[in-house]
Parts: structure tokens; sequence; C-alpha cells
């Protein structure tokens, strides 16, 4: 079993929603990365989404196009990014860990290069922003032969007939994007959410993780009660870029911000504040 | 003239006499490249474009609407010109310009804007976005935006709005909101970001407007349809006044639309040569150009696979280009099938060698051309010297020069 799966389906075992954090890698340098993903998994992250560095982030609101930028002035290419993973995987080999980015630098890389390595580094899926499942099919076909899954997104505008051609071909997890908008953008509304995320299951056989708009406790555990995971990214990347000039400081000040997601998502589960132990 | 209106496919079979080129397949592909690679959200937004677009094209009220507008709006057919001085000059081929400088708004542009508003007002869209580089484009949007009565806003990459100024005040003059952009290189590539960020945002009451053949299908055949009036007309007035074909077709590529314009009805032509005309910048050894093309490889960036200006990271490199609207690391997908199936050829020209195409056409035809396409008046001036005078070359003079004035002026060491 991958380790996507064999992690939802311990949560769902416990009756946990998972915490889902995304971090631009190498913002705002690359030393701070492998750091900040130990942090947040003993902070409460279940899994975490490592944002690729690509000079066009077309999805994306200002704050992740800054750390984007923070990043790419240090030079952050994909391969860096393996390399990271593969650091982190010394120590954890349970986090599942998600790469989210554009197309292009795994067109560069060559999709089969991309998959071997990314399979060898213990990367575990990847969420391709521009990539629909009507240009996805070779990618997920030579991804799938290194054991990895392609997270497919799913957005408020997406129909019934979206939605199952989606189901075809989704592994890992799906990912619903709260809002039409990028990331960072408005504030989400809850129970559309609830609306949109029972067609899903109506359709998809697979965890369903809820991005775009979660701001804080209470944004967190909203969408906890309707969601398999929570998906936090602009939240944390705008506290990591306050603290860009003492990056000593960003695990800790990052694992506390989650450790209050983590709270409010265990209050809406019902396993109360603290009562199980990870 | 403009698109047969019994025929909903009638533009995809246009491009020739018993062609059997049939671009791009139902997914939006021609060969490896365009198809669709945007974020979900835009997928259902896209396929309901297509399936309006479709629906206009089979009805022949939104065609003769079309045509119109194109006569009586923009003052079309646009002439086609024999430049005899400038071809007695040079000693070889005869040249033609095909005078999109004379559209209103003075380029090809409005050609597309047109056809993309009526479809906006169709599909019941209040509002209109779109990206600009040397700002014809935004001014073409902004043009029909105002005639409409739709809400309009531009982004313009700040480097373009400070080198584009003339352009940026004739936008706000009529009424659109211009955003300057001040992400990544802050040109023509930043503000088609910006204006898909937005998109996606409003998808619901906004329509955006893709200023050339590129971004995600079906804007690449959409705007090549809307264009490709050029080459109809001009296929038919060079038949018209020489009894044959041209030898060879030139124009400027900057995302492609006015080289897309004319050559697609020519592309069943094969005796006809066709040209693209990419920017080099500082010269193609510099790094410093605006060549996909010649000097590219192939990726993927707004919304379709193309030949693209990239660092081995796949990181989209900054360009140069004197012209702001050919100053982009793209091009449109269907000029790179052109390109690989070798039915068109693709060359680059300077900064230098645009200024001196510039100069020359205005001081022997009295006509001032755009800095854009001075580059292809600087390629056809290189060809028609290897040409014989019974042979013939249909140059695409795509815009007017007024709107680079301070370019130029700035470039002679004068401001005005
Ligand atoms: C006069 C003129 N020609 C050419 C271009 C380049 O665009 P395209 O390659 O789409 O024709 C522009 C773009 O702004 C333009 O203004």
């Amino acid at each position: 079993m991958s380790r996507i799966a064999a992690r939802f389906e311990q949560l769902a075992g416990r009756g946990r929603t998972a915490l889902v954090p995304f971090v631009t890698a190498g913002d705002p340098n690359p030393e701070v990365t492998v750091p900040l993903m130990h942090a947040m998994v003993a902070a409460g992250a279940d899994l975490i989404e490592l944002g690729v560095p690509f000079s066009d982030p077309m999805a994306d609101g200002p704050v992740i196009q800054r750390a984007t930028e923070r990043a790419l002035a240090r030079g952050v290419s994909l391969t860096q990014v393996l390399e990271m993973v593969r650091a982190f995987r010394a120590q954890d080999q349970d986090t599942p860990v998600v790469l989210m980015g554009y197309l292009n630098p795994i067109e560069v890389m060559g999709y089969a290069s991309f998959s071997e390595q990314a399979g060898a580094a213990g990367v575990d899926g990847a969420l391709i922003v521009d990539l629909p499942p009507e240009e996805g099919h070779d990618l997920i076909t030579m991804m799938r032969d290194q054991g990895l899954d392609l997270v497919n997104l799913i957005a408020p505008t997406s129909t019934e007939a979206r939605i199952a051609k989606i189901g075809q071909v989704a592994s890992g997890f799906v990912y619903y994007v709260s809002i039409k908008g990028v990331t960072g953008a408005a504030h989400l509304d809850a129970s559309t959410i609830a609306d949109k995320v029972g067609e899903i299951r109506a359709q998809i056989r697979l965890p369903v993780g809820v991005g775009f708009g979660i701001k804080d406790a209470e944004t967190a555990g909203q969408v906890a009660r309707v969601a398999d995971a929570v998906i936090v990214g602009s939240a944390i990347v705008g506290r990591i870029e306050s603290l860009a000039d003492t990056p000593e400081r960003i695990p800790e000040s990052i694992a506390e911000f989650l450790g209050g997601l983590r709270a409010a998502i265990d209050v809406a589960d019902g396993v109360g504040h603290g009562s199980t132990s990870r | 003239m403009a698109i047969h209106a019994d025929n909903s496919h009638a533009s995809r079979m246009e491009p020739g006499r018993e062609s059997a080129y049939d671009m791009p397949d139902a997914n939006g592909h021609f060969g490896p490249y365009g198809g669709m690679f945007v974020a979900e959200t835009l997928m259902y937004p896209l396929e309901e474009l297509l399936k309006a677009y479709e629906g206009c094209m089979a009805d022949p009220l939104f065609q003769s609407e079309l045509d119109a507008d194109l006569r009586d709006y923009v003052g079309r057919p646009s002439p086609l010109y024999h430049a005899e001085r400038w071809s007695r000059e040079v000693g070889g081929a005869q040249i033609y310009l095909k005078r999109e400088d004379l559209n209103h708004t003075g380029a090809h542009k409005v050609n597309n804007t047109i056809g993309q508003a009526l479809l906006a007002k169709r599909m019941g869209k209040t509002r209109i976005i779109a990206e600009t580089g040397a700002g014809q484009h935004g001014v073409a949007t902004a043009t029909v935006a105002a005639r409409l009565g739709l809400e309009c806003v531009v982004y313009m990459g700040e480097v373009d709005v400070a080198r584009q100024e003339a352009n940026v005040y004739r936008m706000r003059l009529l009424g659109a909101q211009v955003v300057a952009v001040k992400s990544g290189s802050r040109t023509l590539k930043d503000a088609m970001n910006e204006a898909m960020r937005d998109w996606v945002t409003n998808v619901d009451n906004t329509f955006y407007i893709i200023g050339t053949v590129a971004g995600p299908h079906p804007y690449p055949m959409l705007v090549r349809d809307f264009q490709a009036v050029i080459g109809r007309e001009a296929r038919a007035q060079i038949l018209e006044r020489t009894g044959r074909l041209p030898d060879a077709l030139v124009a400027c590529v900057g995302g492609g639309s006015n080289a897309l314009g004319l050559f697609y009805p020519f592309i069943g032509d094969t005796e006809v040569a066709i040209y693209g005309v990419e920017a080099a910048g500082d010269g193609l050894e510099t790094g410093r150009h605006a060549a996909p093309l010649t000097a590219g490889r192939p990726g993927v960036l707004h919304g379709n696979r193309t030949y693209l200006m990239e660092d081995d990271n796949g990181q989209i490199m900054e360009t140069h280009s004197i012209s702001a609207g050919l100053d982009y690391p793209g091009v449109g997908p269907e000029h790179s099938w052109l390109k690989d199936s070798g039915r068109a050829t693709y060359g680059a020209v300077s900064d230098d060698e645009a200024l001196a195409a510039f100069h020359h056409l205005t001081r022997t035809e009295g006509i001032i051309p755009a800095l854009e396409s001075s580059h292809a008046l600087a390629y056809a001036h290189t060809l028609a010297a290897t040409m014989r005078p019974d042979q013939s070359i249909l140059v695409n003079l795509s815009g007017r020069g007024d709107k680079d004035m301070h370019t130029v002026a700035h470039h002679d060491g004068l401001v005005l």
C-alpha cells in the first residue's frame, strides 16, 4: 500500500481528519525546508505538500508568488526539491510528501526521468495545477509505474461529468479547490463546500481534501467537518514571509500555528484537544 | 469575405484547395503541440467557450454581424499595396504589403477583438479582460468594449506601460482600467499570468479576450479563424492583381496571430513559401532575444505546449526585443507544428535590422510601420534580394508605427 493510502486509512480508523500544510520548497532559503518539514510533522501535519517553484505561477496569488520568487532567487530547481525530499526521508519514512507545482519543470526533466527520480527520492505523489486529466495520460502512466499518485484537482466549476472523468484517473486523494480564484484569495463558504464534497463522494471513492481559503483555526475546523484533509497554504507561507529575515525562527513559529489548526481539527473530529497521542 | 456562414467547420477547410490540413484535432492538439494545460477551474469555462464558438460559426446572423463590423467599423477589406519604389530599390522580387496598419486602431489586433467581443456578448458576459504587450491588443479590446458598453480591464507589464505610454493613455480614454503588472519580468508573459488569475477568479461574468494565437484550446484556433480574414482577402487580392499566387509570405511572429492570419488560407498552396520572423533582439548569440522557434525548445506555458525560451530547469526566461509586441517567450502552438512539419520556415531579425527597415520603408514609401512589422520588412528585404523581379512576396504590414515614436526617437537619442 502506498504511503498516502496507508496514512488516510490509519486516520480514518481513528476518525481523524488529515492536516496538510503547503510550503514552497526553498522559501526563504533551501536550508530551512527539511527542518521545517520535520517541525510540521511534530506539530501534527499528516501529509506535506511541497511547492516546486516555477517562474510563472498562474494559479497562485501574491503570497505564494513571492515565495516562489524568493526560492527562485536562490536557484531552487526541481532536482533540488527532490534532494530535499530525499533528505527528509532519511528520518521520516511515514509522512507522505506530495509535490505541488506546474508542468513545465517536469516536461523539461522528462516524464520518465521525473517519475524515476521522484520515486527514488521518496516522493509519494504530485499535484500539477496545469495538468487536467485530458492531458495527463502519459505522465500518469509513468508515475504509476513508479508507485506515485497523480493527485487531481476538482473545482467549483467542475460539472458532474468532469468529476466522473477525474474519478477515472485520480489516485491517492482528490483536492477540492474550494473557491474560484487563486491561492490565498477570498474567504471560503463552508456550506457550499459541504454540497460539493457530497457530489464528489457520490462519484469518487478516494479521500477528499479541501484547500484554498483556509486561513485560521476556525476555518480549519469548519472544513474538517466535511473533508478528509484540510489543506493550508498561503496562511503558512505568509507567516514564513514575515520571518524571512530570521529564518531560524520559522520552524518553531509554523509549528505553533499548525498546533492551533490541529487542535481545532481535533475538536471538529470529536477526538478532543490532545486526547489522542499521535 | 469573413467566415462562411453555412458550415460550422468552414474555417478549418479553408486553407486550401484540396488541402488535407485539418488542425487542430478535437482536443486542440497540433501534433504534439497545443492542448489545454490549465487549472481545473478553467476547464468547464473553456468547454463552454468552444461550444459557443462553434455555435456562432454555424450561425449566419453572427457571421453577417461580424462581416458588417469588419467592413463598417474596422474598414475592411484592407488594401494590398505594391511597394514599387522599395521593390525597385531592392532589385529582386516584387513586394506587396497587406495594409493591416490601416485598420481602425492601427493594427491587425482588432480583427480578433471584434470577433471575440461579439462572442462575449452572445455568451452574456458583462466584463472583458485582456493582456497586452505593445498595447495594440489592449487598445483594440478597450475599443470594442467601449462600443459594446462592457467593463474592461487590461493587464500590461510595468515595463511595457513605460515604453508604450501613448497606448496606455488611449486605453484609459476608452474607459478601460489598465493594470500595471509588477511580477516576474513585468512584460507580456506576466500580463498574461495576471489575466489568467483574474479569469479564474471572475469566470462567471468575465470573458478573457486573448490577443494572439496562444493560450489553451480553443483560443489558438479561434484567434486564427478571426485573423484569417487577412489571408483570405490577400489571397484574392493578389490573384486579381497579378493573376497568380505569391512566391512567398512573410510576417512577424510574436504570439503569431498576424502571421497565422496571413498564412492559414495559404497552407494548402504548397508552391507558396511561408516565412515567420521572430525578434532576435540584441542578436541570437547574446541570449537577449525573443525567438523561441529559432532558438528555444518545447515546453508548456499559458495553457499550451509549444516552443519556449526556457532554462534547463524549465523556468521561463526573460526575453528582449525593441518591439513590445514581440517580447514574449512563447509562440502560438500552430507555429510550432508548422515549423516541425516543415510547412513554414522561421527566422529572426535583430533590433537594429528592424530599425533600419523601419526607416527604410518610411523614406521610400511614406509608410511608417510598427516596430513589430518592421521585423517582417527587414526579412522580406533580404529575401527579395535573392529573388527575380517576376516573383512576388506578400508581407503582412501588421500595424502602423505611431505608437513607436517615443521608442524610435529614444533610440536616435531624442526625447519627444
Ligand atoms: C503591430 C503588431 N504586429 C505584431 C504583433 C505581434 O503579435 P502577433 O504575433 O500575435 O501578431 C503585435 C503585438 O502587439 C503588434 O502590435
